[in-house]
């Protein structure tokens, strides 16, 4: 067996593997977090509570409704998609003009809101959600056994991350939305409507979060606490790849991910804080994170 | 007197006037409580309200200063004054550390760098043995005052928190109104512009960092001591989140707005722990509320209503 | 007209933290008893509600009413926060005339209180906290610790799985004080039983949702058994990821904490196979039936385990020995009254017979559980079959390696 520092080698392939499977995640609800802040300029800390929220959705489906997960997949998204629409109507658009701090302080008590109802309904010990079946079981890589389902989700979230990056940069959508960030004014003289290309957009970046959350609820338990223990890392990412910047965040999360799988190796303790040296470290020397440009 | 208009004045001897008279008619450990949380807060409203800086990871120097006065006063046995400046020279220098390097940068970056930082602090605080990790530092006995006068009655501490909460409170007054405050007030409203006039305006944040960060220590340092008790909810993340939110809710840059807010959110925490459930909704609530529509804080409002600056 | 208007806000402000004035109740002398535990965290479901509920169904199981007895039941939430729980535990004793304070889960928050209870006088029945400390060096004459804990639980899940042939451990910590202690006390008994522990892997607490590199890693290990020390929803979790991983193929999985509550939320194609240890369980024998039947109807989304019994089985015996001594007298002395229940012997439909020791340690008896496959499964909550038993005297740890200061050397 090959050893690197001391750690047999499969074990160390298995643990990047691993890393890179958790990065994804960590990309996907970064990607929809940059895309608000790079459209709208608000720092959304309420997404935790909406990654939350579609894990919940799908399971709601499947109890209520008995609609398994390959829909949920799409109806999840949507149906939170809508919230988030509604959200961003009513209490978001109002923060437009103002300092971002203000969108933090108000999306930080949204999320102690939505995360309060939902412990005070559902308890905090966790809801059941099984993996589907055409997922169940693992394959032998020689190296380590992977659980099928692990492998889906990187498949799903690396086309997710890739279909949206290419629709932002490479489509006129995209194109019409990022020359509505620069200067909204104009955009719309040229008959835009940008208050709606805003809200779809919020709803967009909202839809990727409760994607995310329906990817994660066969693996966590779907509980209400599930958004806190992502939302402090996710953050990091974003800061890290640069604040507005869709690559970035894409880079930084499967990046941190690996980072973070090769820690838990060697100094397991430190997996949570290693992000934040890591976002410590890149602030200092590069302000605006890796791929980050606005002024 | 320290700067105080002719309104502030009344309002300062109205506050005076509580704070002698409250204890004989409610419960002083949780006045006690609310002095602690207010002078934080007044910590905390230095930067945001005069620097404008939003630090997101002010616990940090709360919870150190409390685990350091905790441990003396445990372990050593000193003086509680003793205890309590120590926490404060604990606060400043974790603050001059970690503000040397966050300093730099300025608004949300700002923010973001004092979370990952505090968060920093959470994770040696909960490997370093010295803080009892999940436990903390408990059963810490309250001391004596110069020597012989013992704190175990909660009147007898209460007046020295009363007299810790004042002094801060003033220091803070008097720092503000003071040429130093004028610049600080200069870099705020313009820092190009205080910089083309020569002033080295990184050093004057830092300055004005580390002064927030000592009085920080000092709030957490009398909590310590009054509870008997420091744990690592004095350094999480959420203890930033609620110092915020009491600022906010009092009035940002309001000189009593921090004081306001102290009062109702431990109030409000206080009521609302026998409907335990309901306490973060209704934290959230309020947040939401003050951004949307109440954002210049209680205080704020009512100064704005009565055309003062309180 | 600025000064009233000034006037006018020091009195708004005064009259808003009127009501925490509380007037001393007149008339006949009132018992309170204050629940405190977690009303809105990860122990939610373990405690919570349901204790509340446990412990007003004592008072109606005793005949308070029938007795002549003034007995007041509030409860408020310590969201897991030491600090928290000292504030609202100083003020229950202090203002509101509480005299006996229940539950209190999280075993950092149980120290803390029981410094309070200790220096006010008043008495700590713990049913939710696991810690031995709280029996050890930090025992207090004011305190029972009643239903369980971590040298029980080591003893009994870990004894047994390394008698069953599991003699290589590897261990799955949560990385704060109870995690920890709990490996160590599991460890002292693999080794004991001539086991070998392989490897630990210690995660950060709270906050780690995935613990995919670690059960790698403890496959890699190829120890027999994977010794989860941790709880509520990290176990849940892990024991989750650990199926998804084959580990469960290679590996006995040994929950060192788990509730019948926790298996209800993971289901049990997932916890199936799960050793466990608790020392009440609904199904155990027709007392623990009827005693869930009177309280199921309260409580129908969650029932008893062995946290919630405790809280019934504390209460009930504080009852009666407060019929026996007379109100006023147990209000008086909180370290008289405990020391009066210790003398008492414990009876009731949940534990059975028990006995308090003098240190504060109530000896209920350890019930090793395997969770049933699903198709085992014949009704609502059907989830254990019983493995094998500890009874009480053998199953905490020896009074004389507690080091309990107030114990006279024997």
């Amino acid at each position: 067996m090959i050893m690197i520092f001391g750690i047999p080698g499969p074990l160390l392939f298995g643990q990047l593997l691993l890393g890179l499977i958790n990065g994804a995640f960590y990309a996907m609800l970064s990607l929809g977090l940059a895309v608000i802040f790079g459209m709208l300029n608000i720092i959304n800390f309420a997404h935790g509570a909406l990654f939350m929220m579609g894990a919940f959705a799908s399971w709601m489906l499947l109890q209520y409704a008995g609609i398994g997960y390959f829909p949920s997949l799409i109806l999840a998204p949507l149906i939170i998609g809508a919230f988030g629409v509604v959200l961003e109507k009513t209490i978001i658009s109002r923060l437009y003009k103002l300092d971002h701090l203000y969108g933090l302080l108000l999306t930080f008590g949204l999320a102690l809101v939505i995360q309060g109802l939902f412990r005070n309904y559902y308890g905090s010990s966790g809801l059941p959600y099984r993996i589907p079946d055409i997922l169940q079981g693992a394959t032998d890589l020689g190296f380590m056994f992977l659980p099928n389902y692990r492998g889906w989700v990187v498949v799903a979230a690396a086309v997710v991350c890739l279909a949206t990056w290419a629709i932002i940069e490479k489509t006129p959508l995209g194109a019409t939305l990022r020359a509505a960030t620069e200067n909204a004014p104009l955009v719309q003289a040229f008959g835009v409507n940008v208050p709606r290309l805003i809200t779809l957009t919020y709803g967009g970046g909202v839809a990727l979060a409760a994607f995310a959350g329906v990817l994660a609820a066969p693996i966590y338990s779907v509980n209400p606490n599930m958004g806190d223990n992502f939302i402090n890392t996710v953050f990091a990412v974003v800061v890290i790849g640069g604040m507005g910047s869709i690559l970035g965040s894409i880079v930084s999360g499967f990046g941190l991910g690996v980072i973070e799988g090769l820690t838990k190796v060697f100094y397991p303790q430190a997996s949570a804080t290693v992000v934040f040296l890591v976002m410590v470290i890149v602030l200092l020397t590069l302000p605006h994170g890796l791929f980050g440009r606005r002024a | 007197m320290f700067g105080f208009s002719r309104s502030q004045q009344i309002a300062f001897l109205m506050m005076l006037a509580l704070i002698i008279v409250c204890p004989f008619v409610l419960y002083p450990v949780f006045l006690m409580r609310v002095l602690c949380v207010a002078l934080f807060a007044c910590a905390f409203n230095l930067m945001i309200g005069y620097v404008g800086l939003l630090s997101f990871g002010h616990a940090a120097f709360f919870g150190m200063g409390s685990y350091v006065a905790a441990w003396t006063m445990k372990f050593w046995h000193v003086d509680a004054v003793i205890a309590i400046l120590l926490g404060g020279a604990t606060g400043a220098v974790l603050g001059l550390c970690l503000g040397y390097l966050a300093i730099r940068r300025s608004g949300i970056y700002f923010a973001m760098i004092t979370l990952a930082l505090a968060q920093m602090v959470y994770f040696f605080c909960l490997e370093a043995s010295f803080t009892g990790g999940e436990d903390g530092i408990q059963q810490v006995p309250r001391g004596y005052l110069l020597g012989f006068i013992s704190l175990e009655n909660d009147m007898t501490m209460y007046w020295l928190v009363a007299a810790v909460f004042l002094a801060g409170f003033l220091l803070i007054h008097r720092i503000i109104h003071s040429p130093f405050g004028q610049v600080l007030k200069a870099i705020r409203e313009n820092e190009p512009r205080a910089t083309s006039l020569g002033y080295r305006t990184d050093d004057y944040k830092l300055i004005a960092f580390v002064l927030s960060c000592m009085l920080a220590g000092v709030a957490g340092g009398t909590k310590a001591l009054v509870f008997g008790i420091a744990t690592l909810t004095d350094v999480h993340y959420s203890t930033s989140g609620e110092v915020v939110l009491t600022t906010l809710l009092g009035g940002l840059g309001t000189v009593f707005g921090p004081v306001m807010g102290a009062v109702l959110v431990t109030t409000m925490e206080n009521y609302l722990a026998q409907f335990g459930q309901w306490v973060t909704v209704t934290q959230g609530v309020v947040f939401v509320i003050c951004v949307l529509a109440f954002r210049r804080g209680v205080i704020g409002e009512l100064g704005g209503a009565l055309r003062l600056a309180l | 007209m600025t000064i009233s208007r000034r006037a006018l806000l020091g009195t708004a402000t005064a009259a808003a933290a009127m009501p925490l004035v509380r007037p001393r109740a007149q008339g006949a002398p009132t018992i309170k008893i204050g629940v405190l535990n977690d009303m809105s965290g990860p122990y939610l479901n373990t405690g919570g509600p349901t204790s509340v509920i446990c412990c007003k169904q004592a008072l109606e199981d005793f005949g308070v009413s029938g007795k002549g007895l003034n007995i007041e039941v509030i409860n408020a939430d310590h969201q897991n926060k030491p600090d928290l729980a000292v504030s609202i535990a100083r003020q229950w004793f202090d203002r509101d005339g509480v005299d006996m304070i229940l539950d209190v889960p999280t075993s950092s928050v149980a120290l803390a209180v029981q410094g309070v209870a200790r220096e006010k006088n008043k008495i700590f029945l713990a049913s939710g906290p696991a810690t031995t400390a709280l029996t050890g060096e930090q025992c207090s004459p004011n305190f029972v610790h009643w239903t369980y804990d971590t040298y029980m639980l080591a003893k009994s899940t870990g004894g047994a799985m390394v008698k069953a042939g599991g003699d290589t451990w590897y261990f799955l910590t949560a990385d704060y004080a109870f995690g920890k202690q709990l490996q160590a006390d599991t460890t002292a008994f693999v080794q004991h039983s001539g086991g070998k522990v392989l490897g630990a892997s210690a995660y950060p607490f709270p906050g780690t949702t995935d613990f995919s590199s670690f059960l790698v890693q403890a496959q890699s290990s190829r120890a027999k058994v994977l010794g989860l020390a941790n709880a509520g929803a990290d176990t849940v979790n892990s024991i989750k990821q650990a199926r998804e991983f084959g580990v469960n193929q290679s590996m006995k999985l040994a929950a060192l904490l788990m509730f019948v509550t926790d298996v209800h939320a993971l289901g049990l194609d997932v916890s199936q196979g799960l050793n466990l240890t608790e020392s009440f369980y609904w199904d155990l024998n027709d007392r623990t039936r009827a005693f869930t039947n009177r309280v199921k109807p309260k409580t129908p989304n969650n029932w008893p385990n062995m946290i919630h019994a405790g809280c019934y089985s504390a209460t009930l015996h504080y009852l009666k020995t407060i019929a026996e001594m007379g109100v006023a007298e147990a209000k008086k002395d909180g370290a008289a009254t405990v020391a009066r229940m210790k003398k008492m012997p414990v009876e009731d439909d949940c534990f059975g017979k028990t006995t308090i020791r003098e240190d504060g340690r109530n000896l209920t008896t350890a019930y090793l559980f395997e969770v049933k496959q699903p198709s085992e499964s014949k009704g609502a909550w059907d989830y254990f079959k019983l493995m094998a038993t500890t009874p009480g005297d053998q199953a905490y740890r020896p009074l004389a390696e507690g080091h309990c200061p107030f114990v006279k050397a024997a």
